[in-house]
């Protein structure tokens, strides 16, 4: 539980694509400080948001920092439901093998590495859209 | 659940996404550039008069006129001025912009 | 109801801070509580003191200021976009050696936390941008 009182369902919904524009950048920044709040926290990508998980980024030649290193690092944060949906992957000729494998370790478990990652449709989008307390759009 | 939408359907996905991700009994309300998707005899017209079966279609009135195009708005959808957007969110358990 | 507002984009170029201001002021006309408003993105460029629009164009920053004014509004600039985007109050000056403070009347800059806890704490939160 949060000092501000009962915890709520966050959801981070992440559309656009990496570099172009801030927002994704931006929108991790938020997540990691939300973290600290420990609330039930999720991040959807869809549309061009998927463009953001793609691995092996190299962005020395346009001068700016490969911030999406950091999600790699969001298991640790206990930021561990990551919705991706699957038809924006298969429209942009993406699969799950060109994106960053995201993890984290259930202490339930033994510390079992598990996928943070969910492939997700259009229905089960509806429903988790329809779940949230609060939704966060970058 | 509100849907909100700020960008014409012309040039953006962000209605198409929305009308995709809305279910039944949801509301879109079309702001700012996203009236255009409001109007008749368009490229979108007939999938949000199919849509509006389903789903509650409103457009922001103060946008449309600004525009100078809410003599074109399709039967069926409802203008709202800023103070009936605060009824929409109020109303509705979620609030969802598509940005 | 307690409303949370986030504003992620500058004046001028987008709508985005307009409609949100026209959304807040019918809100609080119809008596709901506007718990924060966070400017986010290029949003923190709403609270710049150093605008200076032509006579017969809104002035989108004192329009802030004064609906705060007239109704002890919270707008808050994320501290780290403000940074990056040269919006400075005077403690910034200070840490950073800057030559002036441009923070309006009626903004303060503070942390992402601000955003996370009005998420929390407001019944609804509607987010304006691009």
């Amino acid at each position: 539980m949060s000092e501000a009182g009962a915890t709520k369902k966050f959801l981070y919904i992440n559309r656009k694509a990496p570099y172009g524009t801030i927002y994704a950048w931006e929108s991790l920044e938020v997540v990691l400080i939300g973290a600290a709040f420990e609330q039930d926290v999720s991040l959807l990508f869809m549309d061009d948001g998927v463009y953001q998980l793609v691995k092996e980024m190299q962005t020395k030649g346009i001068g700016m920092k490969n911030f999406t290193a950091t999600y790699a690092a969001l298991g640790d944060y206990e930021v561990n439901k990551i919705y991706i949906d699957k038809d924006a992957l298969t429209e942009r000729g993406l699969t799950l093998d060109d994106l960053q494998h995201l993890v984290w370790e259930d202490e339930n478990e033994d510390w079992a590495e598990k996928d943070s990652i969910h492939l997700v449709g259009r229905d089960e989008i509806a429903d988790l859209l329809d779940e949230q307390d609060v939704i966060f759009n970058f | 659940m509100l849907h909100i939408v700020n960008k014409s359907p012309f040039t953006a996905g962000a209605l198409q996404s929305c009308l995709r991700i809305a279910k039944a009994g949801s509301t879109i309300l079309m702001i700012e550039d996203g009236i255009y998707g409001a109007l008749d005899g368009t490229a979108v017209s007939g999938q949000i008069r199919e849509a509006l079966g389903d789903i509650t279609v409103c457009a922001l009135s103060h946008d449309l006129e600004a525009r100078g195009v809410n003599g074109k708005v399709l039967d069926g959808i409802t203008l709202v001025d800023y103070d009936g957007f605060v009824e929409l969110v109020t109303a509705n358990d979620g609030v969802q912009s598509w940005l | 109801m307690k409303l949370g507002i986030m504003v992620n984009e500058g004046p001028y170029t987008h709508q985005a801070s307009d409609s949100a201001y026209h959304f807040t002021k019918a809100a609080l006309a119809k008596g709901h509580e506007i718990y924060r408003v966070f400017f986010y993105h290029d949003g923190v460029q709403n609270g710049t003191d150093f605008t200076t629009p032509p006579q017969d164009d809104r002035n989108v920053v004192k329009r802030w200021s004064e609906l705060a004014g007239e109704h002890g509004l919270d707008l808050v600039l994320c501290v780290a976009a403000a940074q990056r985007r040269g919006l400075v109050d005077e403690d910034e000056q200070k840490r950073h050696g800057k030559t002036g403070h441009n923070v309006a009347p009626g903004f303060r800059i503070s942390g992402l936390g601000q955003l996370i806890e009005a998420g929390i704490q407001a019944d609804r939160l509607v987010v304006f941008g691009d």
